[in-house]
């Protein structure tokens, strides 16, 4: 009966993700009367969950489980979940997660509630708050199935550690060749950056800019920061920076701790996308630009001027709290 | 090759977002509604395979009858047939279920749906249909290539791509990438007075169950006003978002 969660591992190690989900889990767990039981493929030192509130680790290391494959892992977790018998689980928003919660949810008959960003309001009935209208509303989703999945808002929640320990369960699934229809033939993953999705801090720029030319300094502000670079429609549909940087409603959703938004004017469909942001900075030359609305602080002047003083001085604040 | 393309019928991007009856309704005045932008992607995309690879496309919508203009513009677009099944679209396992439905009666060997909706946001119709019908799915598709009964798909994962090939049928999670903003298509109005023709079947739903519902609504509170610095004094910024907001 304990809650379940999916701890995703990057190449051996657990992600951030992982650890805030076991975090939430170990709440919702609390206010059920019951335990944390984590799923983890081929991850990480089990011991690190124990501090993140996990009761128990069912470890799986399997050989043909070493590339994410959506129908295989989908499958082991259906079959810890019952191995279990649990009635919560609680799975992260990456990409991998929000590709096998659906197949998940099909196979144990059960309700998936995504983009959820707070605790259980009510336990009975189980009452929760997740996003809608791509982050212009919230809404309470009442959910009534027997078995419950919780897509849990990357960044919504943070991470809490906890003293225990983690028991660990050596854990072997049974996989068919049902399992990998779909063949994962290549994988293209940048590894010397930080993905839009992982990132705490995000640097934004928009058509302000005037060209692909002058990403440099984007890109050095992103870099003093640690942050991932991103951009907006009108400057991926021009083809100045690719696809991938897109955010906004029909690009990727950020929800960062720390947004900082260059040459970018702040359209509707763009706030939209980045509105789960907890801090929000604009640097834009037209004071009316509608980002001015939207944002926490803001710096109304040139961004050819703003930025090079602000990585000077962000150079100096890091040499001074090394 | 037989598509089928779910399309959500949703409030255009630039919507103001109100909610009505104690805010458990979605306001719908003087809102106007579009394709759901991750589907119209899919429906271009599906466009393609009509013309290059002389696919049949049909348009899907789980919906009441104030959804029609949107299947009629898919229609437009150039679909082939349109078919309504005549319910309100609440949880998203529900609305998946009515699809899978339609997609075993009309034997497709690829279902386009879009990687989300706008609206709910739910993010797992795609996924659902693909586990109750038992094809593959590959989400977040941005690049698709079918040739005989094979399909090689490109996925957007954090941080990178991923490319996979898989038997048909499959279930495609589609997003923009599949097709570029700039070839998505206008209606024109040939297209608008041939779709009045094209058969567009209502059918009724079948039992199914309610596994979550959405009970109220609120907006997000209302934000205070931003803090200027001045460019002068950059300084301050780098002070206040470490002393204040404490996110460096």
């Amino acid at each position: 009966m304990s809650v379940l969660i999916y701890t995703e591992n990057e190449d051996g190690k657990f992600k951030k993700t992982a650890l805030e989900v076991a975090s939430y889990a170990k709440e919702v767990a609390d206010m059920l009367g019951t335990t944390v039981t984590a799923v983890s493929i081929n991850g990480g030192d089990s011991s690190e969950l124990g501090a993140y509130g996990v009761d128990k680790v069912l470890e799986i290391k399997n050989d043909k489980l070493t590339a994410f494959n959506v129908k295989a892992y989908a499958d082991v977790i259906k079959q810890a979940a019952k191995k279990e018998g649990v009635k919560v689980i609680v799975v992260s928003s990456t990409a991998n997660s929000k590709f096998l919660a659906p197949l998940l949810a099909v196979h144990l008959d059960a309700g998936y509630a995504s983009n959820v960003v707070a605790l259980p309001e009510s336990v009975s009935p189980f009452k929760i708050k997740r996003t809608a209208f791509t982050n212009k509303a919230f809404n309470i989703t009442e959910m009534s199935s027997d078995v419950k999945i919780i897509g849990l808002s990357n960044n919504a929640f943070g991470l809490k550690e906890n003293s225990g320990a983690a028991l660990v369960e050596v854990y072997q699934p049974t996989l068919s060749d049902k399992d990998f229809t779909v063949e994962v033939t290549a994988v293209d993953r940048a590894t010397d950056k930080v993905s839009i999705a992982d990132a705490e801090i995000v640097v934004s720029g928009g058509r302000g800019l005037k060209g692909p030319e002058n990403w440099g300094m984007i890109e050095e502000l992103a870099d003093v920061l640690g942050a991932a670079t991103a951009c907006s429609k009108p400057v991926s549909d021009m083809g100045w920076r690719p696809h991938a940087e897109h955010v906004g409603q029909t690009g990727k959703p950020v929800a960062s701790n720390l947004y900082i938004a260059i040459g970018v004017s702040g359209a509707i469909q763009h706030l939209a996308g980045i509105n789960a942001s907890k801090v929000k900075v604009v640097i834009n030359n037209d004071p009316e630009a509608p980002f001015f609305k939207a944002a926490d602080y803001g710096v109304v002047g040139d961004a050819f001027e703003v930025v090079p003083k602000l990585i000077e001085k962000l150079k100096e604040f890091k040499a001074n709290n090394a | 090759m037989k598509i089928l393309v779910c399309i959500s019928h949703v409030p255009d991007t630039t919507s103001k977002i109100n909610f009505t009856d104690g805010d458990t309704k979605f306001d719908t005045n003087g809102v106007q509604f579009v394709i759901n932008p991750n589907d119209e992607f899919g429906l271009t995309r599906a466009m393609w395979f009509k013309e290059k690879q002389s696919a049949s496309v049909d348009v899907v919508n789980i919906g009441g009858p104030e959804t029609e203009p949107t299947l009629r513009k898919a229609l437009a677009i150039g679909a082939d047939n349109a078919i309504r099944v005549n319910t309100v679209a609440t949880d998203g396992f529900y609305v998946a279920k009515q699809l899978a439905r339609v997609v075993q009666d009309g034997g497709y060997d690829l279902v386009i749906a879009g990687r989300e909706s706008i609206d709910y946001n739910g993010g797992m119709v795609p996924g659902m249909i693909a586990a109750i019908t038992g094809a593959n799915f590959v989400n977040t598709c941005i690049g698709l290539q079918i040739e005989g009964d094979t399909a090689t798909a490109i996925r957007e994962i954090d941080g990178g791509k991923e490319t996979s090939t898989a038997k048909l049928p499959l279930v495609i999670g589609g997003q923009k990438g599949l097709v570029e903003e700039s070839d998505l298509r206008i209606p024109n109005m040939r297209g608008i007075m041939m779709a009045r023709k094209k058969p567009l079947t209502v059918v009724e739903p079948i039992e199914a169950s309610q596994e979550t519902k959405a009970v109220q609504f609120q907006k997000p509170a209302p934000k205070g006003d931003v803090t200027l610095v001045d460019p002068e004094n950059i300084d301050q910024l780098v002070s206040l978002l470490h002393n204040e907001a404490k996110v460096i």
